[in-house]
């Protein structure tokens, strides 16, 4: 609803008016308010308004597997700025049954948090049990590695169970192949994908409540990634993620089909880019236009004790931090970083699980301060600026910059010296 | 006497009934004090288990003193020799009491490494052999307030000969005055305490010989080691600790070292221990269990409402407590049995329980989350589980700490005890 308000100062093409009336015929609980767009970039800086608050865009979404943030508490994740995270269906659904999260208020109620919260359709939890599952046209079968009973999961059971979640944002189950295999697979899994978001959209009970997110897929085919975009872009829904990468892929094929799926994407719907979150991976996926993004890497190598700075990132376990008494990030206002030293970590690991709660803390810090600081460059237009100043102080010379990333900036007109 | 600040003032004292008083003068201002009864906060490393600041922070009433262990810390020695400002700057920490002892009392400790000039900790590296050369450098480089002299204190093994416990009590002797001699001409140790330690296993006469010749050095408190939970039954731990507060100055604090369980407090404030080590919560924390012991004694109806019930349904949480208790009392020694104190959130019949763990408990863990959800967390392997427990059951057990001086104060121990212990008494 209010989603067509905020794009009422787009260019009024013809193009634009067809999605105004789409974006009409379902009040969606989602509004998507562009804030700033960048002059030279895709870059955009929204206000994303989802049932349980506003999210400032483009945002890091923490991801807490089995209701729960590794070791930190919602009140800590809330104080850090989260304004959402990202439940696991997959796990969630077959641990603790989506009955008993229902009759918790939810995965919200469950967990007690207050703010966002998206789930994931549990599909893509099956290519990382490849040997375990068969797709079919019904869905995906897999014997579960709790107790070996086999599963079918049907794009109406994973939004069964995301609505018994009670997530503000929805994933569609979609056909994942691993972004390398090539061939007919990725069309089937192309088309399959787009016939389960029909059957996800009607299974949907809360679509006044919940928003369906479609997922691109289509490997990493242009042919096949554009017709998956005609054809998910004619759905209703509330908005699209991109599916598919992230997945030991090229990063020349990567930022290409980022690049080609935000091309083809509405302007006035979020574009989640799925599984990155890498800061390098951010700052340019930004630039190519996504808003969302999740990644679990930031807090899994927390607890390996790799501590993220804007030099790259420090492994608090080594023997060279032992007597560094300066804090992992001296500009970092993080609850870690204003009270412990390098060296204090360091010794912690060796006897507390604390440890790794204080590297996770400063790891989301870090993740959720540079979407921010993204953010407040677009906004400031200065965008252009701020990216040259991230690859400088993330590489110590200019034949460091991945040239992958060169390229993919260069596409949006940024240079880099 | 090496320090001279700390105070024990005595409100109430009767043989055989408890001490409840007010430590005064802690902390390098000498502002800070500690009521006792009382426990320390027990720390990895000056790390609550699990616990950050900020978690932490949400327990509204901590003790002023925390409790450090030179087994955590004696692999840093270098370190914090470099970092030259002492451990309480190095771990971050502010306003508290430094306390540092021996060993960790929630660690077992090897036994057989023990020398006539040595003692052994052991830290995440292996052993560390300490003599007191060693032991009084890393209490220099540590800057605690207080610490406990350096002791052998290996005689809670069952039949521990006489001879060796005789030689234990003489050891730890020696270590006393070698360590009080090395004190008093460090300059960078003035106006630390030292806690001299009372060791003579389970025999009678050396407990006393120990108590006796302890108090006359110049100490401003006792430690009374080789006591500890799985080394005896409680009678006889009750026996010698009378026999040994008997010796000891009234105005000098006394720390009970490896005794948390509640019934087991009780009894030991009864014979005269004014603190405890906090390590109780941690260590049902990490058997993922939940403090739910009743300690409630006040008359007053609305106060009583917010009290935590011990037994929350009769036959239902009953069940658990009676199975441990049983088996509790069958292994003494073994650390990681429930007691009759707690309840199992592992267990099935919590899957679907949407009550806090304690009804009325004000901690961050009960005012936001239900045993579904701990139950959950647990079964998952989530680190979540610890954090919240922890948190739980540490304001749990402080709060029965809290109990405990009011019943002293208003001459209610009895009461006091009928609850605490009321489980266990309606199963016998
Ligand atoms: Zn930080
Ligand atoms: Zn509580």
């Amino acid at each position: 609803m209010a989603a067509t308000r905020a794009c009422g100062a787009a260019a009024n093409t013809s193009e634009n008016i067809m999605s105004l009336k789409k974006a009409l015929s379902v009040a969606s609980p989602l509004t998507l308010r562009i804030v700033a767009e960048c002059p030279v970039t895709k870059a955009r800086a929204c206000d994303l308004i989802l049932p349980h608050s506003a999210v400032s865009t483009p945002v890091f979404m923490p991801v807490g597997t089995q209701g729960t943030l590794k070791g930190i508490t919602v009140d800590q994740l809330d104080a850090l700025g989260c304004q959402i995270c990202l439940g696991n269906t997959y796990h969630l659904g077959h641990e603790t049954g989506p009955d008993l999260i229902e009759k918790a208020n939810g995965l919200h109620g469950f967990m007690n948090w207050k703010r966002n919260l998206l789930t994931d359709s549990g599909g893509f939890q099956m290519v990382s049990l490849v040997e375990l599952s068969e797709v079919t046209e019904e869905g995906v079968k897999f014997k579960s590695p709790y107790d070996g009973k086999e599963i079918l999961l049907t794009p109406e059971k994973s939004i069964s169970i995301q609505n018994s979640l009670g997530s503000d944002i929805m994933m569609q189950l979609d056909d994942v192949v691993s972004s390398t295999v090539t061939g007919p697979r990725v069309e089937e899994a192309m088309h399959r994908s787009v016939r389960w978001l029909d059957r996800c959209i009607s299974a949907n009970k809360n679509p006044e409540k919940q928003n369906l997110f479609a997922i691109i897929q289509g490997g990493l085919n242009t042919e096949l990634r554009k017709a998956c975009l005609d054809e998910m872009t004619q759905r209703d829904v509330p908005g699209f993620a991109i599916g598919g990468l992230s997945g030991g892929e090229e990063k020349d094929d990567f930022w290409r089909m980022v690049t080609l799926s935000t091309d083809h994407l509405p302007r006035e719907k979020p574009r989640y880019l799925m599984g990155v979150g890498y800061a390098v991976d951010l700052v340019v996926c930004v630039a190519l236009g996504c808003d969302m993004f999740d990644c679990v890497f930031p807090t899994r190598t927390a607890r390996f004790g790799s501590a993220l700075v804007p030099w790259g990132s420090l492994q608090i376990k080594n023997k060279q931090y032992a007597k560094d008494f300066e804090p992992i990030d001296p500009d970092c206002q993080c609850p870690t970083c204003k009270r412990h030293s390098r060296a204090y970590l360091h010794a912690l690991f060796k006897s507390d699980s604390a440890a790794m709660h204080h590297i996770t803390i400063h790891n989301i810090a870090y993740q959720l301060n540079l979407m921010r600081s993204v953010r407040q460059s677009i906004v400031e237009g200065c965008f252009p600026e701020f990216i040259r100043t991230f690859m400088k102080r993330m590489f110590p010379s200019r034949d460091q910059y991945p040239g992958w990333a060169v390229d993919a900036l260069a596409s949006v007109n940024i240079t880099l010296e | 006497m090496a320090g001279c600040r700390m105070k024990l003032e005595l409100s109430r004292v009767a043989l055989g009934k408890g001490r409840l008083g007010v430590l005064k003068g802690l902390g390098k201002t000498g502002q800070l004090s500690l009521e006792v009864p009382g426990c320390l906060l027990h720390t990895h490393l000056g790390t609550v288990p699990h616990l950050t600041q900020d978690t932490l922070n949400t327990l509204s009433t901590l003790p002023s003193v925390t409790q450090i262990t030179l087994s955590n810390i004696a692999e840093h020695q270098e370190v914090l020799e470099e970092f030259k400002d002492g451990f309480r700057k190095f771990a971050g920490l502010h306003d508290t009491v430094l306390y540092c002892a021996l060993h960790d009392p929630a660690t077992p400790c090897p036994t057989g490494h023990t020398t006539n000039k040595t003692v052994s900790v052991w830290g995440s590296g292996g052993r560390i052999e300490l003599t007191v050369a060693k032991f009084m450098a890393l209490q220099k480089a540590v800057k605690p307030d207080w610490y406990q002299s350096m002791a052998d204190g290996e005689t809670w093994q069952i039949n521990t000969s006489h001879k060796r416990v005789r030689k234990s009590v003489d050891r730890s002797l020696a270590h006393l005055d070698e360590c009080l001699l090395v004190h008093q001409k460090s300059q960078e140790l003035e106006g630390v305490e030292v806690f001299g330690v009372v060791e003579g296993g389970d025999i009678l006469e050396e407990r006393v010989r120990s108590a006796k010749e302890t108090a006359k050095r110049p100490v401003s408190g006792f430690c009374l080691d080789g006591l500890q939970t799985g080394s005896m039954d409680q009678a006889l731990r009750t026996q010698l600790i009378s026999a040994v507060t008997k010796e000891l100055p009234e105005d000098k604090p006394r720390l009970l070292q490896g005794v948390g369980r509640p019934d087991e407090v009780l009894a030991s404030v009864e014979a005269g221990v004014d603190l405890f080590e906090g390590f109780f919560p941690f260590e049902v924390t990490e058997r993922g269990c939940a403090l739910i012991f009743n300690f409630n004694i006040s008359s007053n109806p609305e106060l009583a409402g917010r009290a935590p019930p011990a037994v929350l349904e009769p036959g239902e949480d009953q069940e658990t407590a009676g199975d441990s208790q049983h088996s509790g009392d069958l292994n003494p020694g073994d650390q990681t049995q429930m007691t009759s104190f707690e309840i199992n959130l592992k267990d099935k019949r919590y899957q679907g329980d949407f009550r806090p763990l304690v009804e009325g408990c004000g901690c961050y863990c009960c005012t936001n989350h239900q045993r579904a959800y701990l139950h959950h967390l647990l079964v998952t392997n989530e680190l979540l589980a610890g954090v919240l427990l922890m948190i739980h059951n540490t304001a749990h057990y402080h709060a029965f700490f809290s109990a405990l001086r009011d019943a002293l104060a208003e001459d209610r121990l009895d009461l006091l005890k009928r609850r605490v212990l009321g489980q266990t008494e309606r199963k016998d």
